[in-house]
């Protein structure tokens, strides 16, 4: 017979790491998704990931089981992320030394006809994972959360460990650092 | 430029782009064989490392009262010695004063 969440989660704060296996196989996905978001190297990630996990089989005996298995694991995805990203902060790349041809591109034909062209393009996406890597941890946090995953923000302030104010006043200010910018990327060509 | 317009389109190519949830083969082995590689907590060396870390402030609690003790004693010695030599020296000056007198007092 198999065995529920609450047992197999009961069974590994006796410290059985055997019956962890499910709930990692289970919620692996999940994990991986959310670490993608903010690293961009497959070895950055795999890091990122099995920190998570680490940090929730010993701190597991913190989880009271009042909410979803999934919903603490992913506060703790979402913080360990954050950890991750203050402590690379000065690694990011300083400034946008070369955009690529694709993304040169792309701007340019979004200058001449804005509506012409198509946010599925790959280079749109590039460009905006280019901009996200030069936004601050918090600003990338927010940013990634409220506008692209398009959490609320109390939802965010629940993942995040912040208040709702500092949610709010954060998300203001990311919102004002991505366009700094992007007026830092186009001024030169296009303003 | 506008750059709103520009900003919400960025947003939505990253909205349209969610990241793959793909995980490497045998990952969740990889995490156990790290969890069962992790030392277990040794309540004893807990306790060892907490009475090590609590000895530092109890010697220097012993040092600082001995110290206040050898302090508060000499200080105790000398207000004795001083008192004593009051005393004398009171009785010394009760004596020259009276001296005359007692002379008197000898002589009658």
């Amino acid at each position: 017979m198999e065995r529920t969440e609450a047992e197999l989660i009961a069974a590994a704060v006796k410290g059985d790491t055997a019956s962890f296996e499910p709930l990692i196989q289970k919620y692996s996905p999940r994990v991986f998704a959310t670490a993608r978001r903010y690293a961009r190297l497959e070895r950055e990630v795999e890091d990122i990931v099995q920190e998570i996990w680490i940090k929730a089989f010993q701190k597991l005996e913190s989880f009271r089981g009042d909410a979803p298995f999934e919903h603490w694991l992913m506060r703790m995805a979402v913080r360990t992320c954050y950890d991750f990203l203050r402590a690379h902060q000065r690694n990011r790349e300083s400034a946008f030394t070369e955009i690529s041809e694709p993304e040169d591109d792309w701007l340019e034909r979004f200058a001449a006809a804005p509506e012409s062209v198509s946010a599925q393009a790959d280079a749109a996406k590039q460009l905006v994972g280019r901009i996200l890597e030069e936004m601050s941890p918090a600003g990338r946090l927010i940013i990634t959360l409220l506008e692209i995953e398009d959490r609320s923000v109390k939802e965010i302030s629940k993942l995040t460990g912040w208040s709702v104010p500092l949610v709010k006043v954060r998300a203001f200010r990311a919102r004002a650092e991505m366009r700094k910018i992007l007026a830092r990327l186009t001024k030169d060509k296009y303003l | 430029m506008n750059l709103e317009d520009l900003q919400k389109k960025l947003l939505a190519a990253a909205r349209s782009n969610p990241p793959e949830d793909r995980v490497p083969y045998a990952f969740e082995k990889r995490i156990l064989s790290r969890l069962s590689s992790q030392p277990a907590a040794d309540s004893s060396a807990l306790w060892a490392r907490a009475l090590w870390r609590a000895a530092v402030p109890c010697v220097a609690v012993t040092l600082l009262l001995t110290a206040l003790s050898f302090t508060m004693a000499s200080t105790e010695t000398t207000t004795v010695t001083t008192v004593t030599s009051e005393a004398d020296i009171s009785q010394q000056f009760e004596l020259a004063l009276l001296a005359p007198a007692n002379q008197l007092e000898e002589i009658q």
